[in-house]
């Protein structure tokens, strides 16, 4: 890449800084040009409802993603997260005769549980991070099915569902579910030691190794976070459709979730967790897609601009690997 | 380059953070490679394994009427898994196979409604290549991770067959009597000609991977993109024509599975990347690249098949064939690191 094929001659140090700002920033530019654009463009686009709609439908995937942004920034991946999705959702309407807090716990704790089985299989037996969580998105998906035998049961407990459908000064339960969920993931990377680890290790785990980092309960940690995160998604979820449907729930979310953490600026290599940008990337994505069904194109031409989109991001992205 | 961003997109291969003289961590030496390739060993050794015990619970187990569904059964998965692997065992990995695979479907339907059995076969390979051209540049030019530019042609791809198809509601289907249907129909020696166009597909690339220079650079750049580079191997070249390969070969199974169910379908082969990594990996291909086979590829291949074939037999649902897939997977993976630990000691 030389400098000439720029318009403008800059200086590569110059062009370099412009492309670690785009690297940086260019998922909250391509937000706010998308908003304005809609305000001009879109009629009853912009209206408080239907903004309030879009967030709410971009809930899950932040929450998924935010935990594949952590496992990214050990340069790994979590395939399992949409797997554990359906599993955790197929859990909670099992236990729904238990009280709410006791069945949403043992939810979650079957993400920590497939969290712990692909930590210890990344960390421990050193196996790559594709293969050890590709083996849970295959079984995963299909204990739910057979948890299930096939019926469809709904969920009657009133606290469970106010997580999907209630509203508290008319923010809906989903978005507190996920700011919750944004704002540990935020404290964990900005406050804690074990968020600047993650980093060492995704920078150079040998060199984190050398220097004492604890490596492996750091992996370990790292997927059960993931887990954990993707299986409050599955609860978001089965609350908000009140029933669990282990083929549907969570379906392609480690897809659109790697998509919001590339688009908002992790790099894949590891060594950095942008939440914010992985927020922002989630909500996006939504606005992109509803943006262009609002003007009548189909969910197919939605799907070939998200993938013009993700191109775009890690083009842009290169600027990593060339500093 | 494109070294930093770890070739797969994935960076950390094991626990390579652990120094060599604590943990034995594999030298890439020739002994260890050697058999690092012959893993795939373990896939042959389950499959045998799975047939005899198979065979002793129920005689029709390994009775050819049997292995003809099952064999027909994994064809298409098959042949998807040979650009799979070569393209992993550059390091790389190409996600888009199941959208071109219905692609390739649609295609060759379109096509052969309109100019015939053979211009569809010419057509799907071209529209599916030129898909892979597209991946193969982005990748081997622009250096991008081959993880997130297949990611986006997964989504792209099957949006633009939603596209063509009007998200199903235009049926693309041809007469059970033509030619065409012929291809997935048709036996030979009462076999599906499926199975003898994947069998033709498996010889033919093992010899270009073991016997050409063609081959040769695959390995090499597996090994290290940068000493292939320096040695003035074609590594773009190389690293686009495998992304094609890959590609043309979802389009010709999905052109045959569309062709034994005489109409292509938008949804056909959603997840079929991930069934043919799994069985890449079981058939000892090592995702880090540089090592692995088209042989272990097909005992991955036959062994996926002979789960399904062996929990029909134990008249489970079909739904356990993913969760002992899975199992097999992780068993696999962990017999391979725990034996490639044991060699360097």
């Amino acid at each position: 890449m030389s400098s000439a094929t720029l318009p403008v001659r800059i200086s590569s140090i110059d062009r370099r800084v412009a492309l670690r700002w785009a690297r940086d920033n260019g998922v909250y530019v391509a937000l706010a040009v998308l908003l304005i654009y809609n305000i001009f463009f879109t009629p009853r686009f912009m209206t408080l409802e239907n903004l309030n709609v879009q967030l709410v439908l971009a809930t899950r995937v932040i929450v998924v993603a935010l935990g594949m942004a952590m496992v990214i920034g050990t340069a790994g991946i979590d395939l399992s997260v949409g797997a554990v999705m359906a599993l955790s959702g197929a859990l909670l309407v099992q236990f729904s005769g238990l009280p709410a807090v006791l069945a949403i716990v043992l939810a979650l704790l079957i993400g920590g549980l497939v969290g712990v089985l692909n930590g210890f299989l990344v960390g421990v037996v050193g196996i790559q991070p594709i293969v050890a969580t590709l083996a849970f998105l295959f079984a995963g998906r299909s204990l739910a099915q057979l948890l299930l035998v096939g019926r469809n049961p709904s969920i009657q407990d009133q606290t469970i569902l106010s997580i999907g459908s209630g509203k508290i000064f008319g923010i809906s339960g989903l978005v507190i579910a996920a700011a919750v969920a944004v704002s540990l993931v935020a404290l964990i990377m900005r406050r804690t030691t074990f968020g600047r680890q993650l980093l060492a290790v995704g920078d150079n785990a040998r060199a984190s190794f050398l220097s004492g980092v604890p490596v492996r309960r750091t992996l370990i940690g790292v997927y059960v976070l993931s887990g954990v995160l993707a299986a409050w998604a599955g609860v978001m979820d089965t609350a908000s459709i009140t029933s669990a449907n282990a083929l549907s729930s969570g379906l392609n979310y480690e897809l659109f979730a790697i998509t919001a953490v590339v688009v908002g600026g992790t790099p894949l290599s590891g060594g950095r967790v942008r939440v914010v940008g992985t927020v922002a990337a989630a909500i996006l994505m939504q606005l992109l897609s509803s943006t262009l069904i609002f003007h009548s194109a189909t969910d197919a031409i939605s799907q070939m601009v998200t993938a013009v989109v993700i191109v775009v991001a890690v083009y842009i992205q290169r600027v990593r690997s060339q500093a | 380059m494109s070294a930093e961003i770890s070739t797969t997109g994935l960076g950390s291969e094991g626990p390579d953070y652990v120094p060599a003289n604590e943990s034995a961590h594999v030298g890439f030496g020739s002994h260890a490679l050697a058999l690092l390739r012959k893993s795939g060993v373990a896939a042959f050794v389950a499959l045998a394994l799975i047939v005899v015990i198979g065979s002793i619970l129920w005689p029709t187990f390994h009775s050819l009427d049997n292995m003809r569904n099952v064999v027909l059964g994994i064809t298409y998965i098959g042949i998807v898994a040979i650009g799979m692997t070569m393209v992993i065992i550059t390091g790389g990995i190409d996600l888009s196979v199941g959208s071109v695979f219905a692609l390739g479907g649609v295609v060759a339907v379109w096509t052969n409604n309109q100019a015939g059995p053979v211009a569809a076969v010419f057509a799907t390979i071209l529209v599916c290549g030129a898909v892979g051209l597209i991946n193969g540049t982005l990748i081997g030019i622009a250096g991008l991770a081959p993880f997130i530019v297949t990611l986006a042609s997964l989504f792209g791809i099957r949006g633009l067959v939603y596209q063509l198809t009007g998200a199903g509601a235009t049926t693309y289907s041809v007469s059970s009597d033509s030619a065409f249907a012929w291809l997935g129909n048709g036996t030979f020696l009462t076999f599906g000609i499926p199975i003898f166009i994947a069998i033709l597909l498996y010889v033919t690339f093992h010899l270009v991977l073991e016997r050409t220079s063609f081959g040769l650079t695959t390995f090499a750049i597996g090994g290290s993109e940068d000493a292939a580079t320096l040695m003035g191997l074609k590594v773009r070249r190389t690293k686009i024509l495998l992304y094609v390969i890959s590609a043309a070969l979802a389009g010709i199974a999905g052109m045959l599975q569309a062709s034994q169910l005489v109409s292509a379908s938008p949804i056909i082969a959603t997840g079929y990347e991930l069934q043919a990594i799994a069985a890449v990996v079981i058939g000892g291909t090592l995702l880090t690249g540089g090592a692995g086979s088209l042989v272990g590829t097909a005992a991955g291949v036959l062994l996926l098949g002979a789960i399904n074939a062996f929990i029909r037999y134990l008249q489970l649902d079909s739904t356990w064939n993913n969760v002992v897939s899975g199992a097999f997977l992780v068993t696999v993976v962990v017999v391979q690191r725990v034996l490639s630990y044991r060699r360097s000691d």
